[in-house]
């Protein structure tokens, strides 16, 4: 079982009704296996925020309740999260917050444990795909006998490795009764202040608790070293040194420290190996035992047992790489954001960019897009250029973001453009899905994750009753239509919204009757086609070129290319 | 049972979570304890790809490292290259005959490597076969990594039957025979 599966049938074995989420690799998983489980309200929310608020409020009614995101997911949630961390729960409720070490998929390489901390919310995380069953279920036990919303850590490696689980019934466990309760429910100044006081007890008692719960063990070996270390980069220990003693952490925050001591004690060279930041490391060293941590083992990036190995016994691997070309990721074949791209560039536009696949409109050979911040940043971070600099600066400047991006934050950016008078022009690149994390619904797809249809938010009538008076349609197919719409738009004095429709090429239902086809006895070579980067061409050895009918889906764009009607586009 | 090492490496959209599948699944089916590895999200689109499959009596990593594999599955000669490090010395080295240019090659910031099976013969144990071409033969050109698949099985200690079964319980109902097909194609290469 996938980790990700794991966790949610974790979840629907601990009786949880309530499910709330937006989809960020490494946990969309999470929620897309929820979903086969009917006992259990699942949803895609807009975002992380509205997600955790969802899960709050049905922990409140009295229900076992979740949300999942990636961890920058946490940023965007972490406003309800402080808050939540004093208000406790009623119903159980969990956070699944997924870590990137070594940025498979992010923006940054952030740790969830930090926040954890900041927050004074307590941290769990499993090392494998059983223990991610199992702790789920132990998180709900921990949040409602300590009265916390509790937070499970997990890492891309650990959500994304398979393993065997043994599964078991679910809990039936019945709705807690909701009392109206001020001082617990309403943050306000006084009774946050004696809430305070509460967390600061609850963390204090779960740390001495810590010593008895069954996610800390201790695994008693050869003395002579010994390993503090916990979720995956516990499996690295066992794979390199079987026989070391081990303490293996379930709970991370706050840290069972009597238990570290005896431990410590024990060992005579003790090691801390943990992904990301030194958060055991360093309040071991508060504890005053001597350890060795990040001076021998990286911040950066995912560990491995290899890495452990070169460490301890200095031995590297025998074999060597060998230099090859990069294969980074692209935009695929017949995708819209690429046809999108390339009117762009072709008018020298530059392009605040968002979070999602178009953010691969940054690099070669498109190079259109000069920022990618957060999500939906795009849109503010254009306004902020044109508060620096004057109206004129912007026009040659767009921002672009995807329709699930606009819908997650991009939204306020644009009301605060309106707002506050700007020029700029935005295009949402409305592929109808949430592409980059593989293909989830969202507000105006029209279909829960539940499967119901349900009312498609109008992104169109959505701009126009923000007071946008040119919001204009166009395919993102369409060069001439996009040339004449981006021009038009950006020479404005006013925000302005262009929508470039297109479904992602790889959405389900579709069919591509057509198929792009090359007529070298027309082409003069001038390599005019290639130049928006499509992976279905190839240039020839005698300049002209070729195109792989197994990837096209005649989108088209390269016959638009084509000043020489060299490309024609034929039923398949 | 000393613990197994086979890797699958591609081109993100190849396929190589479905042939993973099936390979995880052939383990579970004799019995052993199996670790699949692999990646989702944004290395999906036309980027590098890789996924590990480690099986024996007790496995605790979920990753295959450098110099360890037993087997590695390469859909794609680039791939190959990129990754036959990770093999053990005299390691069996599956590869599909085919060249996808990644972006610097078409940009022309790189040269796409001459000669790499037979470069890399002189290494490891390589058995390659231009699936794609037989693919088409066959009238479906995505169960190119199912024949491939078929090739390695060779070279693993797992009955046809055995296979054939699996594959049944993995694939998609409607895809079954083709599948099958496929498998014995590269079995009997």
């Amino acid at each position: 079982m996938l980790g990700n599966a794991a966790i949610a049938r974790g979840a629907y074995e601990a009786g949880v009704k309530v499910s709330a989420a937006y989809p960020g690799t490494p946990s969309t998983e999470i929620s897309e296996n929820l979903v086969n489980y009917k006992e259990i309200y699942c949803e895609w929310s807009p975002n992380e925020k509205v997600a955790c608020e969802v899960a709050i409020g049905a922990s409140m009614a009295g229900v076992r309740s979740m949300c999942s995101m990636k961890h920058v997911g946490l940023n965007v949630a972490s406003d309800p999260l402080y808050s939540v961390s004093y208000i406790g729960v009623n119903g159980g409720m969990v956070l699944v917050v997924a870590d990137d070490p070594g940025l498979y998929s992010s923006q940054n390489e952030q740790d969830t444990r930090m926040i954890g901390r900041a927050s004074m919310v307590p941290v769990i995380e499993p090392s494998d795909s059983q223990e991610a069953k199992d702790y789920i279920k132990y998180a709900f036990e921990l949040s409602e006998k300590y009265d916390t919303p509790v937070i499970m850590r997990t890492t891309t490696r650990l959500g994304h490795s398979q393993g065997l689980v043994t599964l078991e019934e679910r809990q039936e466990i019945p709705d807690k009764p909701y009392e109206k309760n001020i001082q617990k429910n309403v943050m306000m100044p006084g009774m946050a202040k004696k809430r305070h006081v509460f967390v600061e007890e609850r963390l204090k008692k779960m740390a001495e608790d810590g010593a008895s719960m069954p996610i800390n063990r201790i695994e008693w070996g050869d003395k002579k070293i010994g390993f503090i270390t916990s979720g995956i980069a516990y499996q690295y220990v066992k794979e390199v040194c079987p026989d070391a003693s081990v303490l293996k952490l379930g709970l991370l925050n706050p840290l069972p420290k009597t238990m570290i001591a005896d431990f410590a004690k024990e060992i005579e060279t003790l090691y801390i190996f943990e992904e990301l930041e030194p958060v055991i490391e360093e309040q071991v060293r508060a504890m005053g035992i001597k350890c060795i941590g990040k001076e021998a083992f990286t911040i950066q990036g995912e560990y491995s047992a290899n890495m452990l190995r070169k460490v301890l016994k200095g031995s590297e691997p025998e074999t060597k790489a060998a230099e090859v070309p990069a294969r980074p990721p692209i935009l695929c074949p017949g995708c819209p954001h690429r046809s999108v791209y390339t009117a762009l560039k072709n008018l020298k536009i530059h392009a605040a960019g968002d979070i999602g696949c178009y953010t691969l409109g940054a690099v070669a050979p498109l190079n259109v897009v000069d920022t990618a911040v957060c999500m939906g940043s795009s849109i503010s971070t254009l306004h902020g250029m044109e508060k620096a600099k004057g109206k004129d600066y912007v026009k040659n400047w767009v921002a672009v973001i995807g329709d699930s991006t606009f819908l997650h934050t991009g939204v306020n950016s644009l009301m605060n453009m309106v707002y506050n008078k700007a020029t700029g022009t935005v295009m949402i690149l409305d592929n109808s899905t949430t592409g980059m994390t593989g293909h989830q619904d969202h507000a105006a797809t029209g279909k829960t994750l539940m499967g119901e249809p349900t009312y498609a938010i109008d992104i169109y009538n959505l701009c126009k009753s923000m007071g946008i008076e040119h919001v204009v349609e166009v395919s993102s197919f369409d060069q001439v239509a996009l040339t004449k719409a981006i021009k038009e738009e950006t020479a404005r004095d006013e925000v302005s919204v262009i929508i470039c429709q297109a479904p992602c090429a790889l959405l389900k239902g579709q069919k591509f009757p057509n198929v792009c086809k090359p007529l070298p006895e027309k082409c003069k070579k001038c390599g005019a086609c290639l130049k928006p980067g499509c992976p279905a061409l190839t240039k020839n050895a005698d300049g002209t070129v070729s195109i792989d009918v197994t990837m096209c889906n005649g989108c088209g764009l390269c016959k638009q290319m084509c000043k020489f009607d060299a490309i024609e586009c034929v039923e398949r | 049972m000393e613990t197994k090492n086979i890797m699958i490496v591609g081109v993100g959209g190849q396929g190589t979570l479905l042939t993973s599948r099936i390979l995880g699944g052939i383990m579970l089916s004799a019995g052993y304890d199996v670790k699949l590895s692999e990646v989702h999200g944004m290395a999906q689109r036309g980027g590098s790809v890789v996924t590990y499959v480690r099986y024996g009596d007790k496995v605790a990593e979920p990753i295959v490292e450098e110099g360890c594999a037993d087997v590695l599955i390469a859909f794609e000669r680039l791939e190959a290259l990129r990754y036959a490090h990770f093999l053990k010395k005299n390691g069996v080295l599956i590869v599909n005959d085919q060249r996808i240019d990644p972006m610097p090659v078409v940009t022309g910031a790189a040269e796409y490597p001459e000669n790499i099976i037979e470069n890399l013969s002189k290494d490891y144990k390589v058995y390659s076969i231009d699936a794609q071409s037989e693919a088409l033969k066959m009238g479906n050109a995505k169960v190119f990594n199912i024949i491939v698949l078929g090739l390695a099985a060779k070279h693993m200690d797992f009955s046809k039957e055995q296979w054939l079964k699996v594959i049944e319980e993995t694939v998609p109902p409607k895809t079954i025979e083709i599948n099958k097909a496929a498998f014995i194609k590269g079995f009997e290469f």
